[in-house]
């Protein structure tokens, strides 16, 4: 199980700022999230960025318990 | 959530991200040295209206907070890479619940010249705004939401070189 953080837009469309979620991959993990949080956390994934552990990642990337991903909607920080 | 105040560092940059009011008198202060005549400063302040947002009247920040301090770090070392006589140079971000005329960002960056503190100061500005982890969430007097003016959170791969710089007159 990983660790999904959510941020932003993202957070509010899930309504929770982390889950743990099954998956050997990123794309797992992502797939787990559309299917428990629905159609507005799909349309911001979207738009987004993934991250592992604080880096891009493809939806291939294997990931274990201790990695953490992270749904980066487009950043409007300054 | 709970962030220490910020204090300037013993060596290297001045970077940190805090919800507590910015250092702006301390930055510039801590960034002067005696072989830089050249100092800018650029704050962030929190702005009465939007795009198509009249009347806003607080922003509340939120970040990956775990994650803004590396990616600041990381448009430093881009900074230091293109700039080679930068001085000192800070990078300090605020997040939490803001009011018009808060400072939301501070840039110091000090330089032997006046021209490569401008330049410095202004990559530094324009690049964390799309790769920091922050987003901005505005109040204003018809409702409130998400920034409208994002940026897909880029990383530091090719094409994020700053601007070739202009020669110096002086």
């Amino acid at each position: 199980m990983a660790r999904l953080r959510l941020f932003g837009p993202a957070r509010e469309a899930a309504g929770i700022a982390e889950a743990q979620l099954p998956g050997r991959c990123v794309g797992d993990v992502v797939a787990a999230a559309v299917a428990r949080f629905g159609p507005d956390f799909s349309q911001i994934l979207k738009v987004s960025r993934i991250w592992v552990n604080g880096d891009d990642a493809e939806p291939g990337a294997l990931v274990n318990d201790n990695d953490e991903i992270a749904v980066i909607p487009p950043v409007s920080g300054g | 959530m709970t962030l220490p105040p910020l204090a300037p560092p013993q060596t290297g940059d001045w970077i940190g991200v805090s919800d507590h009011a910015l250092p702006v008198d301390e930055a510039w202060k801590w960034a002067s040295l005696p072989h830089c005549g050249g100092l800018v400063t650029f704050c962030g302040l929190v702005r009465d209206h939007s795009e198509h947002r009249p009347g806003v009247t607080s922003l509340e920040y939120e970040a990956y907070i775990e994650q803004v301090v590396p990616r600041l770090s990381e448009v430093a070392t881009q900074a230091r890479a293109h700039w080679g006589e930068l001085g000192r140079l800070v990078l300090l971000h605020r997040v939490g619940m803001l009011r018009v005329g808060d400072v939301a960002v501070v840039v110091t960056a000090s330089t032997p010249h006046r021209d490569e503190s401008f330049e410095a100061a202004k990559f530094c500005i324009d690049t964390l705004k799309h790769t920091v982890p922050i987003w901005k969430h505005e109040t204003w007097e018809g409702g409130s939401d998400w920034s409208t003016c994002a940026h897909d959170a880029s990383s530091f791969d090719a094409g994020d070189a700053p601007v070739a710089r202009p020669a110096r007159s002086s």
